[in-house]
This record gives C-alpha cells, structure tokens and sequence, in this order.
C-alpha cells in the first residue's frame, strides 16, 4: 500500500465522516439556540409542552406497535410456510416483499385512495378508524422488505423441518408450533425487523400526509413551516428514536449471536 | 394464504390500479391520451430535474461511498473502523425523511452552522458567492447525498471484498502496474456492480417524497412533490394525468431497478 494511497484514503474517510457528522451537529446546535446568545433548552420545553407533539406521537407510537403486531402475524406464518412446504415459491415471495422498495410510497397510497374511497367496495377511508386501519396495512407493506428478510433470516439459522415433525409428533397443532416453537426460536430476528418498523413508522409523512391522518412526520412538517427552533427539536428527537432502534437491532442481534445455537 | 392476500389488496391492486387509471379516459374507456399528455406544462420540465437530480445524487453517492469502501477494505486506514462504519451506514441509508432536511437546513440553511462558520470566519456567503441555496437542484442533490452514499458503502464493500487477492498477484507477476490492474482487470469485474448500485441510488433518489417536501416545500418542481400536490388537489385538473404521472415514476424507478438486478446477477459470477 504506497503513502499516495493511505492518503487518499484517509481523505475519503475523514470527507465522509465529516459528511455525516457536520450535518447532524448543525442540527443540535441550532435546536439549542431558541434563547437569542445563550445555547438553551427553550425549544425543547416548548416541544415537549405542545399537546399537539403528545398526540401525534403517541399516535405515531400505537400505529408502529399495530404495524409490528400485524408484521409478525403475516411475516412469520409465510415466512414459516415458505421454508417448510414451498421452497420453489421462495424466489416469489422475495420479489414480492422487495416490490415496496421498487414502487414508490406515494404511488401505493395513491392507488389506495382510489381504490378504498367512500364510494368503492370497500370504503375504508370513510371512517377514521378505517382509515386508520388502512395506514397500517400501508406501513405493513412499506416495512415488508426489512421484515420479511430479517425473519428469513432467522429461520436459516434453525432446523425447521425437524422441530416441526418433533413438535408434531407431541401433538401440536400449527397454531402452537409457529407460536410456542418457530416464534421463539426466531425472537432476535424478529425483534431486529420490530426495531427497523418502528423506525420507519415514526418517521414516515408521505403515507400520513395523504391519509391525513395525525401522526408525527405530518406534524413535523406542519410545525417546520410555521416555527423557528421547535422542528429543529423535534427532528433531534426523532434523530435520537431512530438510532436508539437501530442500536437495540445491535443490541439484539450480538445478543444472539453468543446465544448457542445449532446449525 | 393470508400473504397472497394481504399483498395482492395492498400493493398490488392498488398500483394496478394506478396503472390502469393512467389509460382510461374520464368515463372508462381506454386511452393513450393521458400519456401523451404528460409532455404538457410543467410536466416534463418536472420529471427532468427530478431525473437531474437522481443522476447528480446517485453519481455522486456512487463516487464518494466507493472511495470510502475502497478506503476500508483495501487497509488504507485502520482495520477497526470497518465495522463501525457499515454499522452506521445501515442506519444512515434508511434515514431519509423529514427530520433529515432539518439537519440540512440547520447546516447550509440560511442561518446554519456551516454558513454561519463561513461567513464569519472566511466571509464568504455561500448564496452570493457560490450560488449555493438548499432550496435549489444541489442543496437536494447534497442532503439526498446524506442516505445515497452509506446506501453505496453497504452495496459496494461486500464486492470490493469479493475481488480476489489471487487476481492482483496474478496481474503483477505478468508485470501489469497497478493503474493497469485497475483499469484491465478490477474495474471490468466491479462495472456491473457499479452500474447496477448507480441505478439502484437513482431509483432511491427518484422515489424520495418527504425530504423533499419538507426541505423545499413547493419552490422546487419535482415529480413526487407535484405528484403530492395533484393528489391533495387535482392541480393539474385531470385526475387521469395524475395517474400518468405516478405511472410514470413506477416506469423509471421499475426500469432503474431491473437494470440493477440484472447487472447484479452478472456480477455475482464473479464473486462466488
């Protein structure tokens, strides 16, 4: 490795760095700055006391919690079901799970406001919880790709086939192996897909935006267009939210990597 | 199965549906007039500096995370920040949104703290003497760049990985000098790869909606913002045009990402 190199690389790397980090600084400091001279945590108490914050938030938290619960009861059984009976449907499955990624959010709500209107079959978006409802399927479908990956993942790492004819052979139905045998078995990979939803879900707009439907991303929108240094708070925290999930997926995923596990 | 289902009734048929919608005429029949209407207005000027954009952000997240990657895995720094960095770089890629404008705002925003540090220390304003505004084509390009170029080191370090120690002896025992071995024999094996991630970062840039609303609000005309327009209110005064529109952004981004995946299957011979 000559010096020329070394150097260039290090460039590259202090470049980046710089890159991701300036950014992220810019932001905290000037969430601090709500007090004319003095750094100061004004914005934050005003944040904090805006009941508007606590209801799209805790709105965005319940839409997150029902996304995962919705996720895992739709993700794991197929993902399950794929490995076990249907091997040949598993390259179909993938591209289906990864079609979210190729199609923008803004087109699927699109469609789903056409097609869920007052005045269609299904009117969901007639009644507020309905409505609610079909925010969550949409973040199902937005979380699907992070999902389904980590719980296949996951169900590598274990001998299906076995511990389903083991369980079987004990008298279980399918509704206790994929509850009492499978989910437990996959619980890291499944918690590190939680995580990645949660994530995705308190942060997104577009979905919420359209729907019109209270959560945070609108709100932090809503409040960056008509407040100084409160949106620059919010972001900092949603910020914070964000990393926190993605350094539990951490977290989890080293965790089980010392537990002992057979091939 | 429930999968099937729960797919089919939400993203299938309701991108079908869009699909659909862009050739019917208001009262059903089918048509290709909505298409051809899409060269009306400001559409095509939209769909363009959206495309100016994606290119811009995707070449340059291309060049920016490959040098990184290659700093990296070739050991020109310290082996330990490998780690880290593709830790980080999984979250930064999924980070786009509204909190990521903020912080590109609160940087090289009018009163940011890199303009600020650069006025008062340099005294150079970055909107009169660089033309710079994040409000315009590059301040989108730059904050896009924040989630285009970890999304790259995350593609690209596991091929870099994938070039074999064997290939670079081999290259220099016949005499190559290293630019030779770059150019003859690395640079042939990763072109897929390259193109491959240069379509995917395009097709992420592309489809980006949030970021772009909150940074700009409606100053700049990019197909997802004023596709988020027509759907609050028909602003383009045919609800079909805007089914063409959005058929139009699964079209590039559809396009993008086959490229991708083909490419990503040639390259993957190579890599085993």
């Amino acid at each position: 490795m000559s010096i020329w190199a070394r150097i260039a690389g290090w460039a590259a790397l202090i470049f980046g760095l710089l890159y991701f980090f300036v950014p992220l600084g810019g932001l905290f400091e000037f969430s601090l700055k709500a007090r004319r001279g003095v750094y100061s945590l004004d914005a934050y108490a005003s944040v904090f006391a805006d009941p508007q914050f606590q209801q799209t938030f805790g709105y965005s938290v319940i839409m997150a919690l029902v996304t995962i619960v919705i996720g895992i009861l739709i993700v794991v059984p197929t993902a399950y079901w794929v490995r076990l009976k249907m091997p040949w449907a598993r390259p179909y499955v993938e591209f289906l799970t990864l079609m979210p990624l190729v199609i923008p959010a803004i087109v699927i709500v699109f469609g789903y406001i056409r097609l869920y209107n007052t005045s269609s079959w299904l009117p969901l978006t007639g009644s507020v919880m309905g409505t609610n409802i079909l925010l969550a399927f949409g973040y199902t479908i937005l979380a699907l790709p992070y999902m389904y990956r980590a719980v296949d993942t996951g169900l590598r790492t274990i001998d299906v086939a076995t511990l389903t004819e083991a369980a079987q052979s004990l008298g279980a139905g399918w509704a206790t192996i994929l509850g009492r045998v499978i989910l437990p078995n996959v619980i890291p990979a499944v918690l590190s897909g939680a995580f990645l939803t949660f994530a995705i879900v308190i942060g997104e707009f577009t979905l919420a935006a359209l729907l019109d439907r209270p959560a945070f991303g609108p709100y932090l929108q809503r409040v960056g267009a008509n407040k100084a240094y409160e949106p620059f708070a919010l972001s900092v925290i949603a910020f914070a939210i964000t990393w926190g999930c993605l350094a539990l997926i951490q977290l989890v995923s080293r965790f089980s990597k010392t537990a002992p596990r057979k091939a | 199965m429930p999968f099937v289902i729960f797919v089919t009734m939400f993203l299938i048929l309701p991108t079908m549906n869009i699909i659909i919608g862009a050739f019917q005429t208001a009262d059903g029949s089918f048509t290709f007039q909505n298409i051809i209407d899409l060269q009306n207005g400001t559409i095509p000027s939209s769909y363009w500096i959206s495309v100016k954009i994606s290119v811009a952000s995707a070449a340059l997240g291309c060049a920016i995370g490959f040098a990184m990657a290659a700093a990296v895995v070739f050991g020109a720094v310290p082996g330990w920040i490998k780690s880290p960095l593709l830790t980080f770089s999984g979250v930064a890629s999924n980070f786009a949104g509204v909190p990521l404008a903020f912080a590109f705002l609160a940087t090289f925003g009018p009163v940011g703290l890199v303009t600020l540090f650069l006025r008062n220390n340099f005294g150079i304003v970055l909107q009169r003497d660089l033309g710079f505004s994040i409000l315009s084509f590059w301040g989108l390009t730059v904050t896009y760049l924040f989630f285009q170029i970890p999304l790259m080191i995350l593609i690209i370090a596991p091929a870099l990985e994938g070039l074999k120690k064997e290939w670079r002896e081999a290259a220099e025992v016949l005499g190559a000098t290293a630019t030779q071995y770059w150019r003859m024999v690395a640079f042939p094996i990763l072109f897929p790869s390259l193109l491959g991630t240069f379509a995917l970062l395009f097709a992420n840039a592309f489809g980006a909606v949030a970021t772009a609303i909150a940074l700009t609000g409606s100053s700049l005309n990019i197909v997802p913002i004023q596709l988020y327009a027509q759907i609050r209110g028909d602003v383009l005064g045919n609800p079909h045009l805007g089914y063409a529109m959005a058929f139009g952004m699964i079209v590039v981004t559809a396009v993008a990402n086959i490229i991708y995946i083909w490419l990503r299957i040639r390259a993957e011979r190579w890599l085993k």
